[in-house]
């Protein structure tokens, strides 16, 4: 069955602007998918009508097989919503943020008492139970937002921009916490805008852009599609010339660093044998910039023309992964 | 789903943590939610009541203090029973965690009660505490109970729905201000909380009678002291029809996502 099925799916804020240009869409039970875009693509509208947050105004969207329109109760009882924006009373406590939230759910106070120590201590609140929700760093909101949404334990957790602006730490935590989520069954639907996050967590991914659906396919499938990679060595001695090597393109970045395009066809070891047969020494090597974000910004900027602020590859910024030669 | 509950039972479940979310942020601030009610009645009972009111010597067969209480008391129930819903509403609004309750399966209708009942509560405490302050003043003697409380709580229901639906149109603190201060207190003010109609010339009588206000005060005052400007069932059933119109526009609002969906 799928978690979700969405058609058609339109929306038109007041003012006349069309958020969303017939959006069909759907995701399986049990996947892990993500759901990327440029700032304004229409993302957290897409994800305020499968909440019941925003009026679509038109379409369809089913959940686990039930209409919207038609059983709106059972529809919204499958989902559980990290919105973007927090959206909390912040004179409440911690603690009864997700015991309202529960109760609002249907869910019994004694039942709904579990549930919160069980989600506040996964997500390593439990000690700030008692905590003004004003007094929480942003790092502890993102989450309990996270703790709040599956205090109903939803089928299908939906995420927008869950890690934005938290820590490496926490957010490799919350990382953790989402795939074992994802192990034990729930489908989980995340926005992101650090593509390194969706490469690591997602099997699924639709690029939406300008409000319609640039592309819908699987993670490997996408990440096949990169011909080249560009790699940013650094080098042990100082280099005065540039070697030949053939099938490698080679640019000097300064003495010691040396930038390398290869195709897919030539691997990283016979890229350091030729280069050891010139003399060339290798401290480490990264990642021009992560893989899928290429393919990223190739695509939304082939799909939106001039709409979309020009990506070239080479100036965008760096993705930090390293890897140790 | 199975340890969710099904249908009433959940729904239920859902009310009462609406209800009892707005009890507690009632009491939690009460010197900003009772206190000013309690102070400002006992500022009336003081000057109207005991100063002026001892000049004025009787009013619709009553002592002035006697006939100002239930008027004072009503207006308590009115004010406070408005404001907590309009305050607490569009607090979620502005502050978005009225969307905790949009996600969630709670159906319009137990939202809706959900904060009705709270601003009842918020009502009847504040009229109750009035009650008790007026005990200091003057006798208190109940006339009929059972008209009394239908009065006063279906007053403050009538009242948390226009407040309600304030909230919902509401766009800034500033709107939530407009109609307490340019339509609530002048409509109890000249609801014959402080006199009886018939000292009005004829034509303003005739005005007065298109004030809702007037009828809940006359039936109070009924309810406790067997006297009323008007039929006390007429006020009941005029009360009624505002409840029914009020509290289905609120759900037609609801259903619409006016100022709460985009
Ligand atoms: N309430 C609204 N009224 C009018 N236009 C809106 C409203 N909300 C969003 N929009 C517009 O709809 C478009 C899509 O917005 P949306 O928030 O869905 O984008 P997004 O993909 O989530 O972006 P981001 O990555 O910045 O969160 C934007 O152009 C935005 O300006
Ligand atoms: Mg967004």
């Amino acid at each position: 069955m799928s978690a979700l099925d969405v058609k058609q799916l339109t929306k038109t804020y007041k003012g006349g602007f069309q958020a969303l240009k017939g959006i069909d869409l759907t995701v399986d039970e049990g996947d892990f998918f993500a759901l990327l875009g440029p700032n304004g693509a229409g993302k957290s509208t897409f994800i305020g009508i499968l909440a019941s947050l925003v009026n679509k105004t038109g379409g369809t969207v089913k959940v686990f097989g039930e209409d919207q329109d038609r059983t709106p109760e059972l529809v919204k009882s499958f989902i559980g919503l990290v919105p973007q924006e927090f959206n909390f009373n912040l004179f409440l406590p911690v603690v009864e943020v997700v015991l309202n939230q529960a109760g609002y759910y249907g869910i019994p106070r004694r039942e709904a008492k579990v549930r919160a120590e069980r989600y506040l201590k996964q997500l390593d609140l439990w000690d700030r139970r008692d905590t003004e929700m004003r007094k929480l760093s942003g790092g502890l909101k993102r989450r309990l937002m996270i703790a709040r949404a599956l205090v109903h334990e939803p089928r299908l957790l939906i995420l927008d921009e869950p890690t934005a602006g938290v820590d490496i730490e926490i957010r490799r935590s919350m990382w953790t916490f989402l795939r074992e989520l994802n192990a034990r069954g729930t489908t989980i639907i995340l926005t992101t805008h650090y593509l390194e996050e969706a490469e690591s967590l997602c099997r699924n991914i639709a690029i939406i852009n300008h409000g319609e659906i640039a592309e819908r396919t699987s993670m490997l499938t996408l990440l096949d599609r990169l011909n080249t990679e560009t790699f940013v060595l650094n080098l042990k001695g100082r280099l005065s010339e540039l070697p030949e090597l053939g099938g490698f393109v080679l640019q000097h970045l300064d003495d010691c660093t040396l930038e390398v395009e290869m195709s897919r066809r030539h691997t990283i070891s016979g890229l350091f044998e030729a280069l050891s047969r010139n003399g060339i020494e290798v401290i480490s090597l990264r990642n021009k910039q992560n893989r899928l974000e290429r393919l990223f910004l190739e695509m939304v900027d082939r799909r939106a023309g001039a709409g979309w602020s020009s990506a070239d590859p080479a100036t965008a910024p760096d993705d930090a992964r390293e890897v140790i030669a | 789903m199975s340890r969710q509950g099904v249908g009433g039972y959940r729904h239920w479940i859902s009310f009462q943590t609406i209800f009892v979310k707005e009890i507690l942020r009632f009491t939690r601030i009460w010197v900003q939610t009772i206190l000013p009610s309690v102070i400002t009645t006992t500022l009336y009972f003081v000057i109207f009541g005991r100063l002026i009111g001892d000049r004025i010597g009787t009013m619709g067969g009553l002592d002035y203090l006697d006939f100002i209480v239930p008027g004072l008391v009503l207006m308590g129930v009115i004010t406070n029973a408005y404001s907590n819903v309009v305050s607490s509403f569009y607090s979620s609004k502005f502050s978005r965690y009225i969307e905790e309750l949009l996600v969630s399966p709670a159906p319009d209708w137990v939202i809706l009660a959900g904060y009705v009942a709270g601003g009842v509560a918020r009502g009847l405490v504040v009229g109750l505490a009035v009650m008790l302050v007026a005990m200091i003043f003057t006798e208190i003697r109940i006339h009929s109970v059972a008209v009394t409380l239908l009065v006063i709580t279906m007053t403050a229901v009538l009242f948390a729905l226009g407040g309600f639906i304030n909230a919902i149109y509401a766009n800034s603190f500033d709107d939530i201000s407009i109609v307490p201060t340019f339509v609530l207190t002048p409509l109890t003010y000249l609801g014959g909380v402080f006199y009886s109609i018939e000292l009005l010339p004829g034509f303003w009588q005739g005005v007065s009678l298109a004030n809702p206000v007037l009828y809940m005060v006359n039936a109070f005052r009924y309810g406790l002291q067997g006297v009323s400007d008007i039929p006390v069932g007429i006020a009941f059933g005029i009360i009624a029809i505002f409840i029914l119109v009020l509290g289905a526009f609120s759900l037609y609002l609801l259903r619409r996502g006016v100022g709460i969906k985009t």
